[in-house]
């Protein structure tokens, strides 16, 4: 990320998410839609996005990242950083992404669970996840932690066309694609669109920075670890001495 | 690769034969389990025929999980990961061979317990049958992704314990296209379409086994 | 001039981050038979399992048989035989399953399994299974392998441990004879009296570098 991008993100984010915060509660409109009304349809400006940023955007970023490493020519520790990183704020979107489905659901539903198709790959996802860092913590070597989170993070990418196709080969209680139908048609119209579109735009922009700060974070605790290594490789050869 | 794979599958299977620890060890827990699943539904549902693809699926599932620890500890008792890495074998063919003996040894354990659940569990033999093809293809699938993720956490901290945390998630869809299809076979409903989710991830954990399984085994 | 079996410069190999070489430079000449020294924990098994490319190097450089380590450490391995000091076969498998497999895993031929077993003393023991055997004749076992495999290097860890003299003595036997074959030895031992009766080379290591010899 160049330097102007790193400055604008933050700026960006915050504009964007109080842009959400203000057309999702004070401008749009209250609405009726087939399984809720009143206030309620808010949660479409949150939800959806966090959806798309948990299943897409972060996972499609372990994904790539995880794959640029494995491929010899791209290998290198920015790429697991950027992987793991990544995979640590997946956890936080998807979990997110359950309780606001449940909060969505219960009034919808009259429960805070349903075996419903995509409710439960997502929370299958979220396990997945959780699955990639207890991965990361079995193992000490960084190489091998590193070989084996990236393996893992292909693995874990071929779920996520398994969740986009349940919803269409299921039975499902899930509120069907909101935005684009299967034909193709808007079924969300005026403000309501372009607020559920920014909300689209302001949740990928937190997730980028929040992997930004955890990036950091993480080059700084590689750091430590490598002079703890200079360390160690000089403390053994006095070993010999 | 073939020949690797082949020579593998048939050093896997041989090992087995030796041991028995499925005959021995698991089968009869696979046994026990299914006992316990009618157990666990009560004496008014427990002959009920109507869960018994999801509970043989559950209990298939532990099965798997055993025989995939046993086909990893198998590689990494002391000494022998080291010396057959000097063998130098080509690792898309070690995958495959570990995968095709650990689907036979699979089938041979889905064959025992849906007998059981024929017998325990009251489904029809016909329909039970009928699901054999659809079982086979579950599992094949499953010992796919099972090679892999038993090598993802071969000699690491608690391999028993990270070993159900990474593969039963992944398996969970196969578990849901296998019941569904048991079930279609049982009660009637559509039964082929639930193959895809089976030949989707199976090939997809070939792709994935033939092609990385190098960087696991490195 | 021929090519060194072993060229190690500055190598380091850190695992579960600590550092098990820290910095070892050694030329070996091939057909050669080294022994490596040191107390415990001074590096020997890592060293040989770096040669053997099992444990991948860090930093440094490292040849082995010609072979970039770092690059092509597949290749050194199917040319590199390991003997440990644990068990190195599958349990359930018996003498002659064992080097069969690790013979058509080699393209090695089979007809070279009985000789090796002849060899070490275990023809009788073909079809007993490898977990029935004696700590002493899994040992032979090892050096069939190692015969079978028609390894360019041999790396032997501790390979005195668990034999009795006529083991030893039929051990200084084979390996004088596997290096006059061509092989290069590289041995860790802690009786270096017995082993420098056989190599001219002994190196010694501490705090996982060579302190002593090339």
């Amino acid at each position: 990320m160049n330097k102007v991008t790193q400055r604008l993100l933050g700026p960006l984010t915050l504009l964007s998410l109080v842009g959400t915060v203000f057309l999702g509660l004070w401008v749009t409109p209250k609405a009726t839609m087939h399984d809720g009304g009143g206030d309620l349809v808010r949660m479409l400006y949150v939800h959806p996005a966090l959806a798309w940023v948990a299943l897409y955007v972060s996972f499609g970023t372990t994904t790539i990242a995880s794959a640029l490493y494995l491929w010899k020519r791209t290998r290198s520790a920015t790429m697991d950083r950027v992987a793991y990183c990544a995979m640590e704020v997946s956890v936080l979107f998807i979990a997110l992404t359950l309780v606001t489905g449940s909060i969505w659901g219960r009034p919808t539903w009259g429960v805070w669970w349903a075996w419903d198709a995509r409710l439960t790959s997502t929370a299958i996802l979220l396990v997945l996840a959780l699955g990639y860092l207890a991965l990361r913590r079995a193992n000490d070597d960084p190489e091998t932690r590193a070989r084996r989170s990236a393996v893992y993070g292909i693995l874990v990418a071929l779920n996520v066309p398994i969740i986009h196709f349940a919803v269409t080969w299921w039975k499902s209680l899930h509120q069907n694609a909101t935005v684009l139908t299967v034909s193709g048609k808007v079924s969300v119209h005026g403000s309501m669109l372009w607020t559920l579109l920014l909300s689209f735009i302001a949740f990928t922009l937190w997730y980028f920075w929040l992997l930004r700060a955890r990036y950091r974070l993480e080059v700084r605790s590689d750091d430590a670890r490598q002079s703890h290594l200079a360390a160690a490789v000089a403390e053994r050869q006095r070993e010999g001495a | 690769m073939i020949r690797v794979a082949w020579l593998v599958a048939r050093k896997d299977l041989r090992i087995e034969l030796r041991s028995k620890v499925l005959l021995w060890q698991v089968l009869p827990f696979g046994a026990l389990a299914l006992l316990l699943c009618g157990l666990a539904l009560g004496p008014a549902d427990a002959g009920h025929s109507r869960a018994a693809p999801g509970l043989f699926y559950l209990v298939t599932l532990f099965v798997a999980l055993l025989m995939i620890n046993r086909s990893q500890a198998v590689e990494q008792a002391s000494g022998t990961a080291e010396s057959v890495a000097t063998l130098g074998m080509d690792p898309a063919g070690v995958f495959l061979g570990k995968t095709v003996a650990l689907a036979i040894e699979l089938w041979v354990a889905a064959g025992l317990l849906l007998a059981g659940t024929v017998v325990v569990l009251h489904t029809s033999l016909v329909g039970t049958v009928h699901a054999l093809p659809s079982v086979f293809v579950t599992l094949g699938a499953m010992a796919c992704a099972g090679t892999l993720y038993g090598a993802l956490t071969a000699g690491d901290d608690g391999p028993a314990t990270l070993l159900p945390i990474l593969a039963l998630p992944a398996f969970a869809p196969l578990l849901v296209a296998g019941e569904r299809s048991f079930s279609a076979a049982l009660h009637g409903g559509a039964l082929w379409e639930w193959w895809v989710i089976d030949l989707v991830a199976l090939a997809g954990y070939v792709a994935i086994g033939v092609l990385l399984y190098g960087v696991l085994e490195e | 001039m021929t090519t060194p079996a072993v060229q190690l410069r500055d190598v380091v190999a850190v695992q579960q981050q600590f550092p098990l070489l820290s910095g070892v430079s050694v030329t070996l000449a091939a057909g050669s038979l080294t022994v490596v020294t040191g107390a415990n924990g001074s590096g020997k098994t890592s060293l040989l399992r770096l040669l053997a490319g099992v444990l991948p190097v860090t930093t440094g450089e490292a040849t082995v048989l010609g072979v970039d380590l770092l690059r092509h450490h597949a290749e050194v391995r199917r040319r590199v035989g390991w003997l440990g000091h644990d068990g190195s076969f599958y349990a359930d498998l018996s003498v002659e399953e064992n080097l069969t497999f690790a013979a058509t895993a080699l393209g090695r031929p089979l007809d070279d399994i009985v000789p090796a077993l002849e060899r070490v003393g275990l023809a009788h023991r073909a079809r007993v299974r490898t977990k029935d055997l004696s700590a002493g004749q899994r040992r032979r076992l090892g050096l069939a392998w190692l015969l079978v495999r028609r390894a360019e290097l041999w790396l032997l860890d501790e390979p005195y441990a668990s034999l009795d003299d006529q083991g030893r003595q039929f051990f200084d036997g084979l390996l004088t004879d596997v290096q006059r074959g061509g092989a290069t030895v590289v041995m860790s031992a802690h009786d270096t009296l017995r082993s420098t009766s056989l190599a001219p080379e002994v190196l010694v290591m501490a705090g996982g570098r060579l302190v002593e010899g090339s």
